[in-house]
């Protein structure tokens, strides 16, 4: 679903991703962990084409990055710290808007859908300035799989959640993943990634340190592998 | 650290008796003019830091292309030291010119489209700089500054039309505008010659400056690059 | 995958690229504008803060020019413009910094539409709260000094004029909101480049209001129109290069 062959990254003398490669199967649901400044957020950048590689080839679902990156964005989801949602635009005009931007028809029908999946149909025409920041996270989730895309990026969905928050997000994320989508979710929790992802890359100076299947690691643990992979 | 190249030393060399022989030839071999007197000799100075001035930034807006087409950090050194070097030779321009229009027009300052066209494109270049000063990501400053001093060459000869239209249309202030007052001399041979020396003479000396600043430029990014080595 | 998006991929319309065609170009500008009037309808923020702005404005320069009967009649066009740029740096900044803060100018890239798209959408958008503003100012003006603004001609330069302003300063905004510098960078950047729409548009606007023809303005309007037409193709080809990293 997701190959990744020698990427390299850098901003301008600053090398980030220093010949990372990197593949994902499909329906996998694949945890990068790394300590901050590893490149992360510059990888999952890489992979939603909001950021061109330096050097290296991506490609998802069968497109070439960034050369086909149209109509990789149709395939692929996108969820930030940020929310990427308007604050004096109701839940249900939020969406409405990205349902339009991504041309999807029946778009009414499917605002529905995505808006019971995330539990905010109740609140749908409240002004999204008014959410907390769990429901803004959880609607903002919402939107990334509005278009049904196969891919779903997570990058670090949980940061400034309350621990109620948090586990609702859990919910959420375990339906995203139940509808066969492809994951990848970057975090430095190590405990809410173990207990959803099925793959866990390490990501450390810029390449993949280590990786592990979850069975491998549920016979060491998640804590001790990601200390040798940094270590090591 | 590679040594200074020969050639550019003795351009240096060049570039300083050049600057002596124009200035001897503007003050003591050209003729006194009838009219203006003395005065009128930084007319040689004035238009020859005015032409390298404009082919600066003629060359900029070129530079700006190149860059956004290779992106190459290389292009962006060379315009930063092209914006660097012409505006320092237009300000020269106008501060010659205004201690020309001081006894030629009886004013320091008019807002005739040549002069006050030559204040909008140094207020743009320094917006240049200014620009550049906020952004982090060396790729981004060089994008964002070539996209500024593209879109700065492209307005400074609208700019120049327009305030043309505004001045011809309404009656102008100061008795004699410029445009005669500039042609109304005739030169005579030695007054050519110091003219057309100058020129020549100015532009050796720019393309000795601007050869320096972008071996500046290089030498900057050499010391970013071992810092940066210093600091793995 | 579930069984409705086979079905979809069947038909054809779920995987294929939304968005290349001319009607996702279109339909996406569309998206941005309606989004951006709605969300404006309902908080009134940017164009209130506008509006109030040019009456301030307004009123300075009331007292700082003694606009008398005989002044007032020179320099209303000049005193108009003045207002319309120093108000349109407002609204574009704020209208660029809706979209950076809660990371929805990321939300918009993500969308699989062409880049310019975004552009023109915002274009309109800024244009349409300029136009706005205009359409409010120009009759409290024409109240406060007891001329009449409302022209055929003037309002074509109007909206000439602030074709110019906006299509450079959305590209401009789009640029400054990604700055450390931000909000104050932004008229800095813009004036010294619309110096030309603004010197065009004072000139043609104050040809209208002293009554002379249409012939004695074309060179101000066609030096709009170039301008408009110049930098309209400029930001198109360069907003490419300002959102994509």
């Amino acid at each position: 679903m997701i190959t990744v062959n020698k990427l390299v990254k850098r901003f301008g003398l600053k090398t980030v991703l220093r010949g990372m490669d990197f593949a994902v199967q499909p329906g996998e649901f694949v945890a990068l962990l790394g300590p901050n400044g590893a490149g992360k957020t510059t990888f999952l950048r890489i992979l939603a084409s909001l950021s061109r590689p330096t050097l290296g080839e991506v490609n998802i679902a069968g497109f070439k990055l960034p050369g086909e990156a149209s109509q990789v964005r149709a395939r692929l989801g996108v969820v930030s710290h940020l929310p990427l949602l308007y604050g004096d635009l109701t839940a249900e005009e939020n969406l409405r808007f990205y349902a339009r931007m991504y041309g999807i028809a029946n778009s009414q029908e499917r605002i529905t859908e995505v808006l019971e999946m995330v539990g905010l149909e109740n609140r749908r025409r409240d002004l999204v300035r008014a959410y907390s920041r769990g429901m803004q996270q959880r609607l903002a989730i919402g939107r990334a799989v509005l278009h049904d895309p196969e891919i779903v990026l997570f990058d670090e969905p949980y940061t400034g959640l309350d621990q109620d928050a948090s586990s609702m997000l859990d919910v959420v994320l375990k339906t995203v993943a139940a509808q066969g989508r492809t994951v990848v979710m970057t975090s430095h929790d190590l405990a809410r990634a173990e207990e959803l992802a099925t793959r866990f890359d390490i990501l450390s100076r810029g390449v993949i340190a280590a990786s592990a299947t979850r069975r491998q690691v549920k016979k060491t643990n998640l804590l001790e592998f990601y200390k040798q992979a940094l270590a090591g | 650290m590679n040594q200074k190249p020969l050639a550019l030393k003795i351009l240096d060399l060049v570039s300083m008796l050049l600057l002596l022989a124009a200035a001897y030839l503007a003050i003591v071999v050209a003729p006194t003019e009838k009219v203006m007197g003395d005065v009128q000799r930084v007319f040689y100075f004035h238009v020859g830091t005015a032409w390298v001035a404009l082919i600066g930034f003629v060359f900029t807006a070129v530079l700006s292309v190149i860059y956004l087409i290779t992106k190459n950090l290389k292009w962006d050194r060379i315009q930063v030291a092209a914006v660097e070097v012409s505006v320092v030779f237009f300000l020269i321009t106008i501060i010659l010119g205004s201690i020309w229009a001081r006894p030629a027009w009886n004013t320091w300052w008019t807002w005739d489209p040549r002069l006050t066209t030559a204040a909008i494109a140094e207020l743009i270049y320094i917006a240049y700089f200014m620009l550049r000063q906020g952004i982090d990501d060396p790729d981004k400053r060089a994008r964002f500054g070539a996209v500024y001093a593209l879109i700065g060459g492209l307005s400074a000869p609208i700019t120049f039309f327009a305030i043309r239209l505004f001045r011809t249309i309404h009656p102008v202030v100061i008795a004699g505008a410029n445009a005669e007052a500039e042609g109304n001399f005739s030169m005579s041979g030695d007054m050519l010659t110091a003219f057309f020396f100058a020129l020549f003479a100015f532009t050796i000396i720019f393309i000795d400056l601007f050869w320096n600043r972008i071996r500046l430029g290089e030498y900057q990014n050499e010391v970013e690059e071992r810092k940066l080595k210093a600091a793995y | 995958m579930d069984d409705r998006r086979r079905a979809a991929d069947q038909s054809g319309q779920w995987s294929n690229d939304h968005g290349q065609n001319a009607g996702g170009f279109f339909k996406a500008i569309g998206a941005i504008v309606w989004k951006d009037l709605r969300a404006e309808f309902r908080s009134w923020e940017l164009i209130s803060a506008m509006l109030v702005f040019s009456l301030l404005v307004i009123l300075i320069f009331n007292f700082a020019l003694e606009l008398d009967i005989k002044t007032r009649q020179s320099v209303t066009a000049g005193v108009l413009w003045a207002t319309f740029a120093f108000a349109g740096t407002l609204g574009l900044n704020r209208s660029m910094a809706l979209e950076k803060d809660r990371g929805c100018l990321d939300g918009l890239l993500l969308a699989p539409v062409d880049r310019s798209a975004i552009y023109f959408g915002k274009f309109f958008s800024n244009l349409a709260f300029m136009l706005i503003v205009e359409a409010i100012v120009l009759p409290v003006y024409s109240v406060l000094y007891n001329t009449n603004l409302f022209q055929p001609g003037l309002l074509l330069v109007i909206l000439l004029g602030s074709v110019g302003y906006t299509s450079i300063g959305t590209l401009l905004a789009t640029m400054s909101v990604q700055t450390r510098a931000r909000d104050i960078l932004l008229p800095i950047l813009l004036f010294p480049v619309v110096f030309a729409v603004l010197l065009a548009a004072v000139r043609a606007s104050g040809g209208i209001l002293d009554n002379l023809t249409i012939a004695d303005i074309a060179f101000p309007i066609n030096l709009l129109i170039t301008y408009d037409v110049i930098f309209i193709a400029a930001s198109f080809m360069l907003f490419d290069s300002i959102v994509e990293e």
